[in-house]
């Protein structure tokens, strides 16, 4: 069946007839219930606008709780008020139109014009709105009547609902009357159709009373009861009105009677809308703002996105995260007390009845929380229950029963930026209050164990487990539909781990090789790659191949490879040229490029030749087997690792005193004017660009030089260099020099007229007077290098919170456009029309997580793949 | 002086389709003309290729992914 489509919305204002026509209750008196607690006649609680408490009727359709719709009632004002929702529109009509006879200030043949022209435009679905507008605009620069003569005064609208004509105040009364003489005719060319909205209903003389169902009152512990925010607005309304009304009767003095109707006034605005400008909100008892008809809907917690668009969920948990490499990347750690809250449905049947009763009768942990009975009444099992329960138990029962090791969840972590955001796990139960997970799947869901939550959602029904573990499966996801490579891989310690245990030549005893392959499912050892003096020895090459499936064929350069000219191939001096023949790791480190999130071609590799459920398995030795060795052989980072020899610092020393001498140089030939512009630039530029260049060189330098010193076995080295964790970078800033500080891409200048700060002389261009850190972080940084590294860092702050949230924005629109887009079976992308919007997806139709790193077909590989003889 | 748009570099191949040629891609597609994205019959290159309104228009144009990329559209008003 084709979803039927919405052609058009129309909105309409309600008019003072059909406000009374559709009410059931004039409503008169501010009281709700009376001393026996039961509700008043014409109140606010009168029992013809429906009902609220179980068990009783409503006394305009009979109908009971949940039957009845609720109906409305209305308050009759006793003086007109306007309505802040159109206030700004009323002022636009006062200005269009003539003070005397009404008619909009244009001549009829204009006029006429203009309605024709909005009537074309409403049948061909063309927008009005920039003509409207000139139509307002044009007519409220008329200077006379063309109709009556009389001369336009302009009228001032002051925020919220006041109009001023030459300092006087129109009252509600006064524009009610105006806006009644503008004829339907001229109305049109405003835009508005007359039959379902005239302006003088903007101005209200009656005010509908909603429902009791819409603001149902809540019986506090105590038995006070405690009454909706919208009744309490309410009863302020109608309390003015009455007092209002007693006054006029009295023939109380005017200055009485026009402070009531402010406050009437203010009252019905603050009622439809509590957050208008200029308006002090009407607050409950204990200082908390009301929250009223427009906060109801306004916003993310208001009924169209808070309660529309999406809503809160049952079966559902959240938790902190924390890692657990001992669990396959496709399961979650469930906390016991979590697993006995959450429950799973189980349909009994004359094939599982037998099974359902056990579950009825267990006392601990899988055990039956609730069944449900064919009639829908849900039962809580107990122990007092439990065996009534079980022999009533019958085929067409619902048994829900604790979640437990093996069911199917999705698990989440915000923001759900992409598709890998949302994932099948299997549930592990497990002692303490986190939700474990092995840290491979970090990348997809962008977490780390710094206080991230998640959450995690049970499906209910076999349908949606089924879809689950099919279509979202941890294992599913390993190839990233955005770049067509591994999203799920090794990260910080598996790189670490792997790479010292690959690297070179390293041996291992038998004893050594069992410590460290314990977690795996090895039930064969292969021969020893050496054996001296009758010890057998194994290489860490071997340890790894172990995981390798058979028949893998692979050649590709390592992260750690330095790009020699001449690649001497497997003959490589620092081990970075792999090669797996049949499943053995004959060359080569394991590093970044092998097996880690985004990088890994061997996973990459895994997936596609011995398909997802081998490559889940490979991730899972992967990081059994990378923490097993990474402890073996012992790896850590301490303050001292930053450590460079005296001999260092003087040669750093050396490259930042020249630096300083290339900058002075610089600067003394732009003063003299000596300075040559580099094309396209001013001099100001040059100077700036080559400052900034010798000052980038000098820091390069320097991190060169610490990076020799510390040498290839330290261990942030190892980190940077094998992809783990960090850069060259950050080490050149720790032991090196930080470097130039910069706003904007420029050297810092801002903050004191001609100075950065007021230690340097004005217009200064030295590296220390713009902002250069010479020191490292080891040494530590003066006041002023502090000072500057702030300034620096608080940029990337400012970008980060900037970016999140127009991306956020801009990631909802996208959603909102995109979401009911599909690629249909022909390739074809169509809405939901069946129109067209691309004709071949992508225009090569390539699913792009089936793709090779974005490319259709990786020739390379096969060339490679058919000379192997594959 | 005018230039004639399809000269640009930039601008990509639009042909009319004859009526059996129009109606072999909506076959193909199994759409009706509705269906199609859609092109104004003022839009200045249809006005150049001489394009009424109905007629189903070709755009052959480069694509990074498949090299070049054919898409009709539908003259409207
Ligand atoms: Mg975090
Ligand atoms: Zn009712
Ligand atoms: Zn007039
Ligand atoms: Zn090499």
């Amino acid at each position: 069946m084709a979803p039927k489509r919405i052609r058009s919305i129309k909105f309409e204002l309600l008019s003072p007839r059909e406000i009374r026509k559709m009410s059931v209750a004039k409503i008169i008196t501010p009281d709700t219930y009376d001393d026996d607690g039961y509700p008043i006649d014409m109140g606010l609680m009168d029992q013809r606008l429906g009902v609220i408490d179980p068990g009783l009727r409503c006394k305009t359709c009979g109908g009971k709780i949940g039957e009845c719709p609720g109906h409305f009632g209305h308050v009759e004002l006793v003086a007109p008020v306007i309505h802040v929702g159109y206030a700004k529109l009323i002022g636009k009509l006062l200005n269009a139109t003539c003070r005397n006879c009404g008619r909009i200030l244009l001549p009829d043949k204009k006029r006429d014009e203009i309605v024709e022209e909005i009537e074309r435009r409403r049948e061909t679905g063309g927008d009005i709105e920039d003509l409207v507008k000139e139509v307002f605009a044009i007519s409220s620069k008329t200077k006379e009547c063309p109709h009556c003569g009389e001369q336009r005064v302009d009228i001032k609208f002051e925020k919220p609902t006041f109009y001023y004509e030459n300092e006087h105040r129109l009252t509600p009364i006064d524009i009610r009357e105006r806006l009644e003489k503008i004829p339907d005719e001229d109305l049109k060319a405003f835009g508005m159709d007359p039959a379902s909205a005239r302006p003088e209903w903007m101005v209200l003389t009656v005010l509908p009373v909603p429902p009791v169902n819409t603001r149902p009152s809540i019986t506090l512990e105590s038995g006070q009861r405690s009454e909706d925010d919208l009744t309490h607005k309410l009863v302020d309304i109608i309390r003015i009105n009455q007092r209002f009304q007693e006054n006029k009767e009295a023939g109380a003095p005017q200055l009485i009677i026009e402070d009531l109707w402010e406050l009437l006034q203010y009252h019905v605005t603050t009622y439809l809308d509590n957050e208008v400008s200029g308006v002090p909100p009407a607050r409950h008892r204990s200082g908390r703002p009301l929250k009223t008809l427009s906060q109801r809907l306004k916003g993310k917690e208001g009924r169209f996105r808070g309660s529309l668009s999406g809503k809160r969920v049952n079966f559902s948990a959240r938790t902190v995260i924390s890692p657990d490499p001992n669990l396959s990347i496709g399961e979650v750690g469930v906390p016991k007390a979590i697993a006995e809250e959450l429950t799973v449905p189980m349909y009994v049947s004359r094939y599982n009845l037998e099974e359902a009763r056990k579950f009825i009768l267990r006392t601990e942990h899988p055990k039956a929380n609730y069944v449900i009975r064919p009639d829908g009444r849900r039962v809580k099992v107990t122990e007092n229950n439990a065996e009534e329960v079980t022999e009533k138990l019958e085929p067409g029962w619902v048994v829900e029963r604790q979640l437990m090791d093996g069911d199917v969840v999705l698990f989440n972590r915000q923001p759900s930026l992409h598709r890998m955001s949302i994932m099948a796990h299997e549930v592990r139960v497990l002692p303490y209050k986190t939700f474990r997970l092995n840290p491979a799947v970090c990348p997809p869901y962008n977490a780390d164990f710094d206080g991230d939550e998640m959450n995690l959602h049970v499906p209910q029904s076999l349908e949606a487990q089924a879809e689950a573990k099919i279509l979202m499966s941890v294992q599913e996801h390993i190839l990233s539909p955005r770049f067509g490579g591994p999203i799920i891989g090794g990260i910080h310690d598996h790189i670490s781990g792997l790479y010292l245990l690959t690297k070179g030549d390293n041996r291992f005893t038998k004893e050594e090789v069992m410590e460290i392959i314990k977690p795996l499912d090895v039930k064969k050892l292969p021969k020893p790659a050496y054996e001296i003096d009758g010890v057998k020895y194994w290489t860490g090459k071997q340890i790894f191949s172990l995981i390798l499936p058979e028949g893998l064929n692979m050649t590709f350069k390592a992260e750690i490879c330095r790009n020699c000219d001449v690649c001497k191939e497997t003959e490589c001096d620092i081990d970075a040229y792999v090669v797996i023949k049949n499943g053995v790791l004959e060359h080569g480190t394991v590093d970044e490029k092998a097996i880690g999130a985004f990088k890994g071609l061997v996973i990459d590799q895994i997936v596609r030749q011995y398909g997802t459920a081998a490559a889940k398995e490979f991730l899972d030795n992967t990081t059994r087997l990378a923490i097993r060795a990474i402890m073996h052989m012992g790896f850590s980072f301490g303050i001292d690792d930053e450590d460079i020899p005296p001999e260092a610092v003087r040669q750093i020393d050396e490259v930042m005193e020249e630096a300083k001498n290339e900058v002075a140089n610089l600067v003394m030939a732009f003063k003299k004017g000596e300075l040559d512009p580099l094309p396209g630039r001013t001099i100001e530029e040059t100077l700036e660009l080559r400052i900034m260049q010798s000052l980038g060189r000098a820091r390069d330098r320097a991190g060169k030089i610490a990076g020799n010193y510390l040498g290839l076995n330290n261990s942030a080295v190892i980190m940077a260099i094998s992809g783990a964790r960090g850069s060259m970078l950050n080490l050149t800033q720790m032991a090196g020099c930080v470097g130039q500080q910069s706003v904007r891409g420029e050297r810092i200048k801002r903050g004191y007229s001609g100075r950065s700060l007021t230690h340097f002389k004005r217009g200064e261009l030295g590296a220390e007077a713009r902002g250069f850190v010479r020191s490292s972080y080891k040494k530590g940084l003066n006041p002023l290098e502090f000072f500057f590294h702030a300034v620096g860092g608080r940029e990337g702050l400012v970008d980060t919170a900037v970016r999140t949230s127009q991306s956020g924005y801009l990631q909802r629109r996208l959603i909102n456009a995109l979401q009911d887009l599909k690629i249909e079976y022909d390739g074809t992308v169509r809405d939901t029309k069946g129109a067209v919007v691309q004709f071949r997806y992508g225009d090569d139709g390539v699913d792009p997580s089936k793709s090779y790193r974005g490319k259709a077909i990786d020739v390379k590989r096969i060339v490679e793949e058919v000379l192997s003889g594959g | 002086m005018k230039i004639k748009l399809q000269e640009h570099i930039l601008v990509p191949k639009h042909e009319i389709l004859s009526k059996e040629e129009a109606e072999k891609v909506l076959t193909v597609l199994n759409i009706k003309k509705h269906q199609l994205p859609k092109i104004r019959k003022e839009d200045p290159i249809a006005k150049e290729i001489g394009a009424k309104v109905g007629d189903v228009i070709k755009i052959t144009r480069n694509s990074l992914t498949a090299k070049e990329a054919v898409v009709y559209r539908v003259v409207v008003e």
